[in-house]
């Protein structure tokens, strides 16, 4: 019991963490939000150092209900980084935006989210799983509703819920479905069900609930056919919410299906594989297609998102150990290359202080400011994944993968689809380095730590990171080694 | 000089003084990106002078080890040593055409033009596959920016019609390499050289490469993207694009298609052969109506560059030598013609052709440069134009004497539509005011012309120099792809031995 203890040590300090900072918001008001998030920050801080200990030992806690494994361990770096950056970039959106301010509860619901993504991609059972994805998501809702005199946000949180709770039905349909005829809700027994079925019958239950466990874990990973509330809610929702969404809860939807698709539903693989595959296809090309006509950078990012997904979801169609090592490493750059381009979302400010957000605001940025258009343009040929940039290893490693698996059409296809989505990418290159300014452009924020964490993002994706390719491909590896 | 990483050095200095530029004044970024060009240019003499001809066929070889997937390694043979000599030559050339032209932000174009010379060099010294993709794939940014900021009207068509068009075809090699890699289990090119692929694969990775290269090429007809770039680039840029970015295309054909997949090669010869005639003769015929000065040299360069298929599918030494002279000679000489339009645009803003006429009158220096270019360009005998498409249409005819009576007929349109342009641009009468009073070249325009006057005609006299540090690598590869060398139709017949005198009555 001690030893399951230690091993979810970094979710115990999470949820202390949270608690105490709650109780502290109750008492400490308004005045205590900046504290609270540095606090916050901190206490992330120390989950990711209790990630060193015996949350990363490969060991199994509370008889096979969680994995304190490489592959979770990874992820929840992933994870928490992406939470604190969020947690940084608040307080100054908050801060020249009317109406609302940051309010005290914002990072402790990150804080909850955080730990219910942990819990996402380490677990070894279906209910554990869905408790992690539920409290992960409920944080997720509030948050997005978080500006409540923004009719938009609240429009975005009403919208995220009500699919977000369909989605959690079909998923825990598909959950029953499966425990009904596995018998089990433990990820190996699952698999021995799976394993089970004789070559050449079927098992119609097994494989419905392996159908609706899919399509509820495409809703949370905004692949198509599951994506429609993902371009409202990115819009909707503040922007350093939505520089979440993309983020962190991404890594553990990933991350967990790929849990459950080669720990629970490794025997049935060529049964998961067409709907991978097919979900993949369909999010590269519609995320390419329908990002093409919009105005709106954060809606734009969003389709960015649907298709990066496609992207990442080829990497599991590979179900190989060096698929999985490729979604690690896909997940680490996209992240980066986000959380990126969603700073320089939160730079674009009218000379009011006011957010702007329309495509056409970035006109001439190359000129009024530089550097930002630089980091920008960074982040964007990256997205598209034109070399010598970071996300071009990235799409090569998960289509690496693909082909080692065999899966030759869709490593075509899908390579030529990434030339539809290289479209919009450029085009707010285009409108930044082309297009004549408007205006003085941004007024400097002057501030720090956004300016720092962009300056770290863009030198990431740059060519200079070509230095930590060796050790994260190692880690990668190792990550993914230990789910088979 | 061995041991010491000249080819890392070459791509280093390029790379720091592109980022030092964006720091700098205008004046400044100017004066650091011909400096850095120039010690480019230094050190690829140095390059040459240490290469030793007729020895490994790979030198100056380095590497750094393994970065992630792929591995840091360089190293060139004759034919990457002759396109390198090309890219910093023509690099500083482009830095002096663009110095009074281009006169907004100064930094961000020199930046970009240093950036595209690293990956230029890179392209041509990596001897890892993935490494070589990506220099080859990352030329399109500097290039899309550089079209896009500083080209004409229609920049914004033009850049992204060249950079989708070409980022297609690239993606598809990139698949065909992933399987190499995977079938082979190595990223190192000299080995890949070496590897007998499955011979119904061949054909695909061929096609694949295909894809890719036909576009960088240009083939018809996917060279519609390159008169829409020319036209819209700034003058400087047209240089680069013709003089050394189409040469990627060819490259890429000589290094991977013919050698790694010679069975493939041979069995689709005709398509090449097809292509590259319909090249010759429809792009020669547009070129001839052409009112736009930039786009006649533009579909001047998609013939030529025909010439440089054809060769290169002969099979055989004088084909492939005429190929790698013809990419040589072309990259000069259409850098050349471009600068050319480039030095009467910068006078009058102008490419329309009826805008322009009796220029000998008024600049006679100027008449007397572009009169030599356009010589080249047809390919009189005596400049670089001659040997190539002599040696080329001689390796041709080997193979196919259709392909090479067709290829010649757009020689002779060739002369035509340069001929004409070059009448209607500088004889006739000086009628137009404006032209009047355009003064003739300056110093600056002398000193940018001059050197490259001086190579072409030095390759036009003694291609020896140019021809004998490939000769090596052009026998490793007619030796590598003898065993699926196509049959010829021109069916040469050994010629009798000159019989002695003595002995003629004894023959019956």
């Amino acid at each position: 019991m001690t030893d399951s203890l230690m091993m979810v040590l970094p979710e115990e300090i999470l949820s202390i963490g949270s608690i105490v900072l709650m109780l502290i918001a109750a008492w400490g008001g308004q005045a205590s939000t900046r504290m609270i998030s540095w606090v916050a920050v901190a206490v992330l801080a120390g989950a990711m150092i209790a990630l060193l200990g015996p949350a990363s030992s490969g060991g199994v806690a509370f008889d096979g209900l969680f994995r304190a494994d490489g592959f979770a361990a990874f992820s929840k770096v992933l994870i928490y980084g992406a939470t604190a950056v969020s947690i940084l970039l608040a307080p100054r959106f908050f801060k020249q935006t009317s109406g609302d301010d940051l309010r005290p509860e914002y990072p402790v619901l990150l804080l909850l989210s955080a730990c219910g993504m942990g819990m996402m991609v380490s677990a070894g059972d279906l209910l554990v799983l869905y408790v992690g994805l539920e409290l992960q998501s409920l944080a997720a809702y509030v948050l997005a509703s978080f500006m409540r005199r923004d009719t938009r946000s609240a429009e975005a949180g009403l919208k995220y819920f009500v699919l977000g709770a369909l989605a959690s039905g079909i998923l825990l349909y598909g959950i029953s479905l499966v425990y009904g005829f596995s018998g089990s809700t433990l990820f190996p027994q699952i698999a021995n069900a799976y394993a089970g079925i004789a070559p050449g019958t079927h098992n119609f239950g097994l494989m419905f609930g392996l159908v609706f466990v899919f399509a509820g874990l495409a809703f949370k990973m905004s692949a198509v056919p599951f994506h429609m509330w993902t371009p409202d809610v990115y819009e909707g929702a503040p922007t350093p919410v939505t520089a979440f969404f993309a983020s962190a809860p991404k890594v553990a939807a990933v991350g967990l299906a790929v849990r459950v698709a080669v720990e629970a539903m490794g025997p049935a693989v060529d049964q998961w594989r067409q709907i991978v595959i097919f979900a993949s296809l369909a999010s590269i090309i519609f995320g390419a297609v329908a990002a093409i006509g919009q105005t709106n950078v954060k809606r734009l990012l969003a389709y960015s998102s649907i298709n990066n997904v496609g992207f990442l979801l080829v990497g599991l169609a590979a179900g190989t150990q060096a698929g999985v090592a490729a979604v690690l490493f896909y997940l680490t750059v996209y992240v980066v290359m986000t959380l990126g381009s969603f700073l320089v979302v939160l730079q674009m400010r009218d000379a009011d202080g006011q957010p702007v957000e329309t495509l056409a605001s970035l006109s001439g940025m190359s000129r009024t400011r530089p550097g930002l258009a630089l980091a920008m343009a960074i982040f964007m040929f990256s997205l598209a994944g034109i070399p010598p940039l970071l996300g071009f290893n990235a799409k090569l490693a998960v289509f690496n993968a693909a082909m080692a698996a065999g899966l030759y059409p869709l490593a075509v296809v899908g390579f030529v689809a990434s030339v539809i989505g290289a479209y919009y990418y450029l085009r707010v290159v285009k409108v930044m380095y082309f297009d004549e300014p408007i205006g003085d452009g941004f007024p400097k924020s002057g501030d720090i730590v956004e300016g720092g964490l962009i300056t770290v993002a863009a030198v990431f994706v740059s060519p200079v990171g070509w230095l930590v390719l060796a050790p994260l491909g190692l880690a990668t590896m190792a990550a993914a080694g230990s789910l088979f | 000089m061995s041991g010491f990483p000249i080819l890392s050095l070459m791509l280093a200095i390029p790379t720091v003084a592109a980022v030092g530029c964006l720091f700098l004044s205008p004046s400044g970024a100017r004066w650091l990106a011909l400096i850095a060009t120039l010690v480019d240019f230094v050190l690829g003499i140095g390059l040459w002078a240490n290469f030793d001809i007729g020895g490994a066929q790979w030198q100056f070889v380095e590497n750094a080890g393994s970065v992630g997937v792929f591995d840091w390694k360089l190293g060139i043979d004759g034919f990457a040593l002759m396109l390198i000599m090309l890219s910093v030559f023509l690099m500083p050339i482009c830095i002096g055409a663009s110095w009074v032209a281009v006169q907004k932000r100064v930094q961000e174009y020199m930046a970009c033009f240093l950036i595209t010379e690293v990956l230029m060099i890179g392209t041509f010294a990596a001897q890892d596959l993935l490494l070589f993709y990506i220099f080859f794939e990352a030329g399109l940014i500097p290039m899309y920016l550089i079209i896009g900021i500083w080209g004409g009207a229609n920049r914004i068509y033009a850049s992204y019609k060249f950079f989708l068009y070409t980022l297609l075809g690239s993606l598809l090699m990139l698949v065909a390499m992933l399987w190499m890699i995977h079938y082979t289990g190595t990223t190192d090119i000299p080995t890949l050289l070496k590897t007998d692929f499955p011979r119904q694969v061949q054909t695909w990775l061929w096609l694949a490469f295909f894809a890719s290269f036909a576009v960088k090429m240009p083939m018809w007809p996917v060279h519609t993207w390159l008169p829409d770039a020319h036209v819209q680039a700034p003058t400087a840029g047209s240089v680069i694009l013709a003089g050394v970015l189409l040469k990627l295309g060819g490259y890429g054909f000589l290094r991977f298609s013919v050698p790694m997949f010679p069975e493939a090669s041979s069995q689709l010869t005709w398509l090449i052969l097809a292509l590259s005639g319909i090249a010759v003769v429809y792009t020669s015929l547009v070129a001839l109506v052409q009112s736009d000065m930039k786009k006649l040299i533009a579909y001047s360069s998609v013939a030529h560059m025909a010439i440089v298929t054809i060769g290169l599918f002969a099979f055989n030494q004088q084909g492939i030598e005429g190929a790698m002279v013809m990419m040589l000679s072309h990259g000069l000489v259409s850098g050349a013609l471009f600068l050319c339009v480039g030095v009467i645009y910068d006078r009058l803003h102008t490419r329309e052709i009826d805008r322009y006429g009796g220029l000998a009158i008024n600049m006679p220096r100027y008449a007397l440069l572009f009169l030599f270019f356009t010589m080249a360009s047809i390919g009189l005998p005596g400049t670089s134009g001659f040997v190539a498409e002599f040696l080329s249409l001689l390796g041709t005819y080997q193979v196919s004497t259709v392909a090479t009576a067709v290829c010649t007929t757009g020689i002779i349109l060739g002369a035509a539509y340069m001929l004409y342009l070059y009448r209607r641009v500088v004889f006739g009468d000086l009628t137009k005011d404006d032209v009047r009073v355009m003064p003739d070249l300056s110093l600056r325009e002398i000193a940018l012309l001059a050197p490259v006057a001086a190579v072409v005609l030095w390759m036009g006299v003694y291609p020896e120099s140019f021809l004998a540090p490939m000769r090596g690598d052009v026998a490793t590869l007619v030796a590598r792809v003898e065993r699926a060398k196509p049959a010829g139709d021109s069916l040469p017949t050994a010629g009798h031995a000159v019989i002695p005198a003595a002995h003629v009555e004894a023959r019956p």
